[in-house]
């Protein structure tokens, strides 16, 4: 622990304190009351202070609790990721659990511990505190994976989760103590600083480490191959809890994975080769496994899995440039990745979806304007102009192509065409499926406007406008070099 | 120090071997922690080999027992409502989403 | 009129947008304001021509910022060069006629707000391509017309050819966009800009070396092969058929495929920096003229001989500007009139294959068939169709003095100096005055070979024929700008590099005239005199027949040669894995699944993939299927750890990987093995990995 900063500074984190008081409070007062319904409402305006509180520290640098947390701009960035995704999410959430009959107030303090874990994994330069972090964002997860108590499907999510992400959290930990073992000190900033030292003296337990712990933050984000769990796990969770899943953890996972493998262990070159082979890995797996699935959720399961594999190209070419390109990714890929998930989440409030694919026949007719989100959200996944997904796809392969990697992003490009076809499968049947029977219509409530109209705004804008996204992706930085 | 991390790591296989062969999803549970456990010793003797004039490796193993035992609570809860709704706790069945 | 030339792609973009969420069930005014926002984009556009006929040559940029930013600028705008300013004309007025022709051509179909939508989002994105001031926009766009052009060939979805077509169409492109896209973030990298001006600027200066502008040379050229369906990603346009006629008329005249050829022609100074890409170039364009133009021979399908004798003509104009580049790379101060041939006669192609696609369209709404052989006699009921569809096909053989003999003599003109190219320029232009006439000979004239579709047969209503017509006059005319004798004609007009002045070439004119009318002659004693018998010949070049009529047979070596053993080794991967996972999982002693259901679970799957076809692409890398979901998480958790210890393995020593990965393969088969032998579920409590 550095001794420079010895001080604490709870102020800085404000936010996630303020987050944890909501909560508590939501706890306590969902179990006086008996007409629960404004708790969502307060799990908003929770989660809306701490946003507006987090922005507040923006630009301005700071580090606390002798040093082990750093608020920078990179921690932001992901701190306004995580919360956007939380109230998106909560939006979703609410009218589906309704339509469910399974609101039970517990499930918006849940979503607000976790985001609290996640914030703190961002903006944590120690490997205790990101384990730390970690562990408080996984728990509310593995419970949020069961939320239908009485479905099978949502236990076996769950417990697939609990085991899955147990065991890696494991090797995780195996990790951290060979690197601490490695370096004497948790903190990324002393082992960035004595890299050069520790790699020439104790170079088997750092690598064997870093190696261990990238196992570990690979099942986070969902790295091919400890992408194992992730096709089950959001198939069988409530459909607003597999948006928050496919968003979030992962963001938080890559936050983790920059501050540590750019930043503390930037200067451990060879692991590039590892990521390279991760990210092919994991795109390709992703984008074929997707086109044969009949089943919205597990298509979009896997279509996360092939965008972490183009984020991992960030990770294996390094440096400023590819931070921001990932972060600007993670940003675009929030907005319609939850769209996508928000029109799921409408489809699978009907009662006795399945969330198969072919449930989206007839949308068109029904719901023309509905059908039109639906393709634009698939279009900017799939990467096409003028939306977000291109232009983050763009921006980042430039970067890789900047640095050099003109064969890992051939691949990446291949693949970005090849999920084009699975994308487009779904916009076919929904504007040309011919249903066999009238498409079922689907109940909106404000709060999913609200979600498509945030959502829908961001993919554009980020695409026709990126100019701010990028200025800000730009600013994104680590404080401490 | 050998001696300790070579306990460490024997305890982490036979955890590992304990998630991969049990059936039952409590035996599941105790190798997972048994997992945690090995790091633990492994936390503490760093600690006391690499670096004896501060406490993180004791620190932190702290950590992972509060941790660990939070993660067993809710994985016995997840667990008892397996046991609710399958009519059994045995992994090997638990499989209905698959491909 | 310069200034605000981004309007002109605005106005269909406005159409679309009103049509799709104001008017969509008013059809009539639906199509009213598709065709009032092109007619005012034709008009725009020819503020825009004799605007910049007026600058003298010097282009005209407007240019926004898109984006500024120290890792990656980027920015919109327009512009404005002579190339640019012919272009849009030619879309526009394709266009404009395409729509007015399909009120008739589309009268009652259901969908026909929806259609004239489609329509006037295809000619923004085309118009857009076209006004795009660098790389980025035209990319943006490109994809645009892509995606849109899948729309219109697959409009009739209901038919599965024609969505299987539009996918076929939209995949095989893609497959050439997949080098675009390296080829522009390459483009980026070492020129540090992606605006046309500063990238000519830098690659003319040499900034970049001649090695990486030849990759990046050949990478943009790839966009191009796949736009402008050149050899071998050909396999698409004929196709493409499927859609409506009029949309075969606007896809294969003047928009979609001719997007290729402008990129190269936009591109030119990349090509002229390396005279191998150029070369490339050239022979690639060679290649697909020559074969597009012998398939075309013995087509019976109206539609389809058009379509391989567009190919054969984007050949032509690909090569001319391939050489261009060649012959310029080689000596700056060359007088090849490639790039001016290229250019003019992808406008005058434009208009003449209009007329012939929307005359056929005039026949096939008459007859109701695509087939030649069930037509004949047509001209007697067909005045104006037949006459016009004679017009076009005197240009595209080069008659004198049609606007075709211009832009064809002087493409035999610019491979002067190369003596393959020349002979076979000359036999292509032989083989396109042969198929076309017998193809106007075996639709037109004769006895009709199908009497009742003949009595069914009635010349085109009004709104299909004033299109006609005016495209037969464009025909005949538009092709007078660029006659040599012109002092200030098309070749000081749309030029790059510096200007030259080229003289006419009166031998080069004789000699494609000779070969024109004897093309011409020997269709009309096979088809008109009928002194030799078709029969005959096609009985003593038997072979040759077949092997034409097949296509090469290119549909099937791809079926062949690529997807079918893709699929196979796919089902074999699929299989083996399946089994060795089975092994795995039911060696550790917990795996109960019926292996029955799984294999049929696997042959849907497999069946299912197959089925949806397009998907067989992307199967090459399909082995990855190592890891197979059964389920199981304790099978997860054992894949999570045979990785991590692969990793660190692999960390260590990279040889060691490979055995441990051996390793890994052959303890999973040797279970599977195992399990073979002793069907009961076997409770071996060993660690494979340890």
């Amino acid at each position: 622990m550095d001794i420079k900063s010895a001080a604490i500074f709870f102020d800085i984190l404000y936010p996630e304190i303020f987050l944890l008081a909501v909560g508590m409070f939501i706890l306590v007062v969902g179990n006086i009351f008996k007409n629960r319904t404004f708790l969502a409402y307060l799990a908003l305006v929770g989660l809306i202070g701490a946003l507006v509180l987090t922005l507040q520290q923006w630009n301005a640098p700071q580090s606390g609790f002798y040093g082990m947390v750093q608020i920078d701009n990179f921690s932001i960035f992901f701190n306004v990721i995580f919360l956007s995704a939380g109230i998106i999410a909560t939006l979703m959430a609410r009218d589906y659990l309704r339509a469910h009959n399974i609101e039970r107030f517990e499930f918006y303090p849940l979503i607000l511990f976790a985001t609290v874990g996640m914030m703190i994994m961002a903006s944590s330069a120690d490997l205790i505190v990101i384990f730390l972090g970690l562990e408080i964002m996984s728990i509310p997860l593995y419970v949020m994976a069961g939320f239908f108590r009485n479905d099978p499907n949502s236990n076996e999510s769950s417990v697939k989760y609990f085991i899955m992400g147990a065991f890696a959290t494991a090797f995780l930990l195996y990790g951290i103590a060979l690197i601490y073992g490695a370096a004497g000190t948790t903190d990324l900033r002393r082992i960035m600083t004595d890299l050069g030292y520790l790699v020439s003296h104790s170079g088997f337990f750092l690598y064997s480490g870093a190696l261990l712990v990238l196992i570990g933050f690979g099942f986070k984000v969902a790295a091919v191959p400890f992408h194992m769990w992730v096709p089950d796990v959001y198939q069988g969770a409530p459909t607003p809890v597999t948006a928050y899943f496919s968003v979030a953890p992962k963001a938080a996972g890559f936050a983790a994975i920059l501050r540590i493998f750019i930043y503390g262990l930037g200067g451990l070159n060879e692991l590039s080769v590892i990521f390279w082979i991760l990210a092919i890995l994991t795109m390709s797996v992703g984008n074929l496994m997707a086109i044969f699935q009949t089943n919205i959720k597990r298509m979009l399961a896997y279509s996360s899995i092939a965008h972490a594999g183009y984020i991992m190209v960030a990770l294996s070419v390094g440096g400023d440039g590819a931070v921001s390109a990932a972060a600007f990714y993670l940003l675009a890929y929030t907005f319609f990745n939850l769209g996508g998930f928000a029109i799921v989440t409408l489809i699978n409030s009907r009662t006795g979806s399945t969330a198969a694919i072919d449930e989206m026949k007839g949308m068109s007719v029904r719901h023309p304007f509905l059908a039109a989100l639906l393709a634009l959200f698939m279009f900017a996944l799939a990467g096409f102009p003028p939306t977000a997904g291109f232009f983050g796809k763009f921006y980042l392969f430039s970067e890789a192509v900047k640095a050099g990697y003109i064969w890992l992003t051939v691949i990446a490009v291949m693949n970005s065409f090849v999920s084009v076809y699975y994308y487009l499968r779904i916009v076919v049947v929904a504007y040309f499926g011919k249903a066999d029977e009238e498409f079922a219509p689907v109940s909106f409530k404000p709060a999913i406007w609200l979600v498509l109209v945030i959502t829908a705004a961001g993919t554009l804008i980020l695409g026709l406008l990126p100019q701010f996204g990028l200025q800000l992706a730009q600013m994104c930085m680590f404080s401490f070099k | 120090m050998l001696q300790y991390l070579a306990l460490a790591a024997i305890l982490f296989a036979i955890g590992i071997f304990g998630v991969l062969t049990r059936r039952n999803a409590i035996g599941i549970l105790m190798s997972l922690e048994l997992m945690f456990n090995a790091v633990n010793i492994n936390l503490v003797t760093f600690n006391k080999f690499i670096g004896p004039d501060n406490l993180v490796g004791q620190i932190f193993a702290i950590f992972v027992i509060v941790i660990a035992a939070a993660e067993a609570v809710v994985g016995l809860a997840i667990v008892l409502l397996l046991y609710r709704n399958w009519q059994g706790i045995d992994i090997g069945n638990i499989n209905i989403m698959k491909w | 009129m310069l200034e605000n030339a981004y309007l002109i792609p605005i106005y269909p973009l406005l159409a679309f947008v009103i049509i799709i969420f104001a008017t969509r069930w008013k059809e009539k005014l639906s199509s009213a304001i598709s065709i009032a926002a092109i007619l005012v984009a034709v008009i725009h556009s020819i503020f825009v021509m004799i605007a910049v006929i007026g600058r003298h040559g010097v282009p005209f940029e407007l240019s926004v910022p898109f984006i500024e930013h120290p890792l990656i600028s980027l920015e919109t705008g327009i512009f404005i060069d002579p190339l640019t300013a012919v272009m849009l004309l030619v879309v526009t007025i394709v266009s404009g006629c395409v729509q007015i022709y399909s009120l008739g051509y589309m009268h009652g179909d259901p969908r026909w707000s929806r259609y004239f939508s489609y329509l006037s989002l295809f000619t923004f994105s085309m118009l857009g391509l076209v006004v795009a001031n660098n790389f980025f926009m035209i990319f943006i766009f490109w994809e645009l017309v892509g995606l849109t052009s899948y729309l219109l060939i697959g409009f009739w979805f209901e038919k599965d050819s024609a969505s299987d077509a539009g996918k076929k169409a939209f995949i095989t492109t893609r497959i050439g966009d997949l080098g675009f896209i390296i080829g522009i973030l390459l483009l980026a990298t070492y020129a540090g800009t992606l605006n046309y001006q500063e990238v000519f600027t830098k690659v003319a200066d040499g900034a970049v070396p001649v090695g990486v502008l030849t990759m990046i040379g050949i990478f943009i050229f790839c966009g191009a092969v796949g736009k402008s369906a050149q050899f071998p990603l050909h396999v698409w346009l004929p196709d493409a058929m499927e859609g409506p006629t009029p949309v075969s008329a606007l896809i294969h005249a003047a928009t979609m495929v001719a997007a290729g050829v402008y990129l190269v022609a936009r591109s030119m100074t990349l090509f002229v920096g390396s005279a191998e890409a150029a070369m490339t170039v050239a022979v690639i364009g060679l290649i697909t003229s020559f074969m597009a133009a012998s398939i075309a021979l013995v087509q019976n399908d109206i539609k389809r001989v058009l379509a391989y004798s567009t190919v054969s003509q984007l050949g032509y104009m690909i090569m001319a500007l391939g050489l261009y580049g060649f012959d310029v790379a080689k000596d700056p101060h060359s007088h090849s009139v490639g790039y001016f041939a290229g250019t003019f006669h992808l406008m005058t192609h434009a208009f003449f294959k209009a007329l012939l696609f929307l005359g056929a369209g005039s026949v096939i709404h008459a007859v109701h068939t695509n087939d030649i052989q069930e037509m004949g006699g047509l001209s007697k009921k067909m005045k104006i169709t037949s006459l016009t569809f004679f017009i076009a096909s005197l240009s595209i053989a080069g008659i004198f003095p049609l606007s075709g003999f211009w832009s064809k003599d002087e493409i035999v003109a610019a491979t002067l100096g190369h003596p393959v190219f020349m002979f076979f320029t000359l036999l292509i232009a032989f083989i396109t005055a042969f198929y076309m006439f017998r193809l106007c000979f075996l639709t037109f004239t004769g006895k009709p070979r199908n009497q009742e579709r003949f009595d069914h047969a009635h010349e085109s209503p009004k709104t299909m024929t004033m299109p006609l017509m005016f495209l037969a006059f464009l025909s005949v005319f538009a092709g007078w700008v660029g006659m040599p004798w012109l002092s200030h004609g098309f070749s000081s007009f749309v030029y790059t590099g510096e200007l030259q002045h080229h003289g006419p070439n009166y031998i080069v004119m004789l000699v494609s005239t000779i070969v024109a009318v004897s093309g011409i002659g020997l269709a009309y004693t096979v088809y008109f005199k009928k002194k030799i018998s078709a029969d005959v010949l096609m009985e003593k070049f038997k072979p040759l027949y077949t092997l034409l009529l097949n296509k090469y047979y290119f549909d099937e070596i791809y079926d062949k040669v690529i997807i079918k053993p893709l699929l196979a080794f796919t089902r074999m991967m699929w299989w083996s894995d399946a089994n060795i996972i089975d092994g795995l999982v039911n060696f550790v002693g917990w795996f109960t699944i019926k292996w029955a259901d799984a294999k049929m679970l696997f042959d849907k799957y497999i069946i299912d993939g197959a089925v949806n076809g397009a998907g067989t692409v992307c199967m090459a890398a399909s082995w990855l299927f190592k890891y197979v979901q059964n389920g199981s998480v304790q099978f997860y958790t054992l894949v999570v750890i045979t990785s991590a210890v692969g990793v660190i393995i692999y960390k260590v020593t990279p040889e060691g990987f490979v055995y441990y990965f051996i390793g890994v393969v052959v303890v999973a088969l040797a279970r599977f093995l195992m399990k073979m032998n002793r069907p009961e579920e076997g409770n071996v409590e060993t660690e494979p990995e340890g």
